[in-house]
């Protein structure tokens, strides 16, 4: 094909270009910018080599406490998230859609479920500030616990270190449940009836059914709806800062706060920059796990 | 096969008696789950929905859920308080809706525009580099945001691009690239290469038929996309806050964050002024459904 060589390049110029300026150049200039102290106006105003690194794991307790139980910081947070999220919104998409299959009404409970995911954090994160309220006339979880246990006092749930990850993450799992639900439940209905019937005659358990043939049958889709999560626990940013601001007194923040906290209200740009390499760098197994997805899926043609 | 997947209902005449006891159990055990779920899922946002439409006093005196107590008191004023300007700090609710507007509809075509062009060359046209440039476009998709904000901000103070309505735009459409090159490539490959050859062959150009062929035949991927980025782009809070540091050109999302701000605990505005942002979105899904989750099923390697 002796076409014109210039014309691919035409039409792949306008996105190469913005991705390069918005991100290939950016992300290099921040891991630049982390060996730096200095504003967001002159980011490198003062070399000051791994300065940053060894103080946000050495001497930063909102970033990493291990020195007294039970430990804290954003770090730890973020590890809480990464336990918790993807295993939450994964096995109760799967169980979801594999119980609405059977029922009559399954388009109504799966848009029920699958509704947060248009409600922005913002909104969603109002929508929990209300569901977790102390006030007893305001939260919901506390008139129902109120209900059934006598001499109940109200649980400030976004007020209390202990309990405040949790009820964030239990927020975050209410708005993405719904992802995971409709992609397993597309697998779910893939999976060739035959297998199924043959198992059944034999008589195998429903149980045995769904944890020896379907599960094993779906670990493709399951394995890339969890990666799914864990990048998106990595970048719920706006969720913490809605919701509680990273408090309190630090206690929820977690890593991709802690680079808007460091840089826009601390105003240390080195020092938030060096978080975003942490964060970066955390991403980049399951970056290379998708890349590698798409090679052998898409690429292949 | 001439096995037929048989329904429990269409056995359980066969079965012996304990067996169809067992199986109706377990049918409640199905319904039991799904309804703890449902309840589980909607009463918050159902919460909110109530209390939008009660007075400061009513929600000071009960809870929500006595709503259906005391229909009589539903009101629309925290609404109207929300909306009219003068009552809250400007910019009031008013502008901050339609600043969202105007902020979504450019940063919701012009990544659909340059990505589909992209898209196209990525799949029908040859070129070096080709699926590496691709690879690196799919690591981009997972790259962090937080990684780009002080360098692109510096980049925006330089060229005056701060606070612009061109600026908040062309972060977008830089940020929805990655995933509408990846989503509409997708599609594009599934399209039949033979009628690409004869149109080739009639002498019809790269740019013909991306026009004329590929973009009518891409119709429903580019409502899907569509959809996505508009409602991603809506619900965004963050970028608006680090590029639009201009308090006249903010959005809905920036409206509740300061409305929180203010009025933590005035939960009568909060609700309502939530329940604004939200519209958009829901009226979006409930007309568009199938698009919607196709599109942000197809998102799910977007963040």
């Amino acid at each position: 094909m002796a076409r014109r060589k210039w014309l691919p390049w035409l039409f792949v110029a306008p996105a190469l270009i913005l991705l390069s300026v918005f991100l290939v150049y950016p992300t290099i200039q921040t891991v630049w910018y982390s060996l730096h102290k200095g504003s967001i106006i002159n980011p490198t105003r003062l070399f000051v080599g791994l300065d940053n690194f060894v103080r946000l794991f050495t001497r930063d307790r909102l970033f990493l406490k291990i020195s007294s139980w039970p430990p804290g910081g954003a770090l730890i947070n973020t590890a809480l998230w990464l336990l918790l999220f993807p295993t939450l919104t994964v096995a109760y998409g799967l169980l979801v859609a594999v119980l609405a299959d059977k029922v009559r009404y399954e388009a109504l409970v799966k848009a029920i479920i699958f509704l947060p995911m248009v409600i922005s954090a913002t909104a969603a994160s109002v929508i929990f500030r209300f569901v977790y309220s102390p006030d007893p006339n305001i939260g919901v979880i506390n008139a129902f616990l109120s209900l059934i246990i006598p001499h109940f006092r109200p649980i400030a749930w976004l007020g209390r270190p202990d309990l405040v990850n949790l009820a964030i993450i239990l927020a975050g799992v209410w708005i993405w449940t719904g992802l995971a639900m409709v992609v397993l439940s597309a697998a779910y209905k893939a999976l060739p009836a035959e297998i199924t019937e043959a198992a059944r005659v034999d008589g195998a358990s429903p149980f045995t059914i769904f944890f020896r043939i379907h599960v094993p049958m779906m670990v493709g889709p399951i394995s890339f709806v969890f990666i799914t999560m864990v990048i998106n626990a990595l970048k719920l940013v706006d969720l913490v800062l809605v919701m509680t601001n990273g408090g309190p007194r630090g206690a929820s923040r977690i890593i991709d706060f802690t680079v808007y906290q460091e840089i826009f209200t601390n105003i240390r740009v080195g020092y938030g920059s060096a978080v975003a390499v942490v964060l970066f760098v955390l991403i980049i197994p399951f970056m290379s796990i998708q890349i590698r997805r798409v090679f052998r899926e898409d690429l292949a043609r | 096969m001439s096995v037929r997947t048989t329904t429990p209902a269409a056995t359980a005449p066969h079965g012996s008696p304990s067996e169809r006891l067992l199986k109706l159990t377990s049918r409640g055990v199905v319904h039991l789950i799904l309804l703890a779920f449902g309840v589980a899922w909607i009463v918050p946002s159902l919460g909110l929905l109530a209390t939008s439409f009660r007075s400061r006093a009513d929600i000071a005196a009960s809870g929500w859920w006595t709503t259906m107590n005391h229909l009589g008191a539903l009101t629309i004023n925290n609404y109207r308080t929300v909306l009219r300007s003068g009552d809250l700090p400007p910019p009031g609710f008013a502008e901050n809706f339609i600043n969202s507007f105007i902020i979504t509809i450019p940063s919701t075509l012009l990544p659909i525009a340059i990505a589909a062009l992209a898209a196209y060359a990525f799949v029908w046209m040859k070129f070096p580099f080709r699926n590496v440039l691709y690879l690196l476009v799919i690591a981009l998709l997972i790259v962090p945001l937080q990684t780009t904000w002080v360098p692109v901000l510096k980049i925006f103070n330089s060229l005056q691009l701060t606070g612009t309505w061109l600026g908040i735009w062309l972060a977008h459409t830089a940020y929805g690239t990655p995933f509408a090159i990846f989503l509409l490539r997708n599609f594009f490959a599934e399209l039949p290469g033979d009628i690409f050859e004869s149109a080739r062959v009639d002498g019809a150009s790269d740019f013909a038929i991306f026009l004329r062929i590929v973009l009518p035949l891409s119709l429903p991927a580019l409502a899907s996309l569509a959809i996505f980025q508009f409602v991603w782009v809506w619900n965004d809070l963050m970028n608006a806050l680090i590029y639009l540091q201009d308090a006249k050109k903010y959005p809905l999302t920036i409206g509740i964050q300061n409305l929180l701000g203010q009025y933590g605990n005035e939960w009568h505005l909060l609700a309502a002024g939530a329940f604004i942002t939200m519209s958009v979105p829901l009226i979006i899904f409930f007309a568009l459904q199938r698009y919607f989750v196709r599109g942000v099923t197809a998102g799910a390697v977007k963040g």
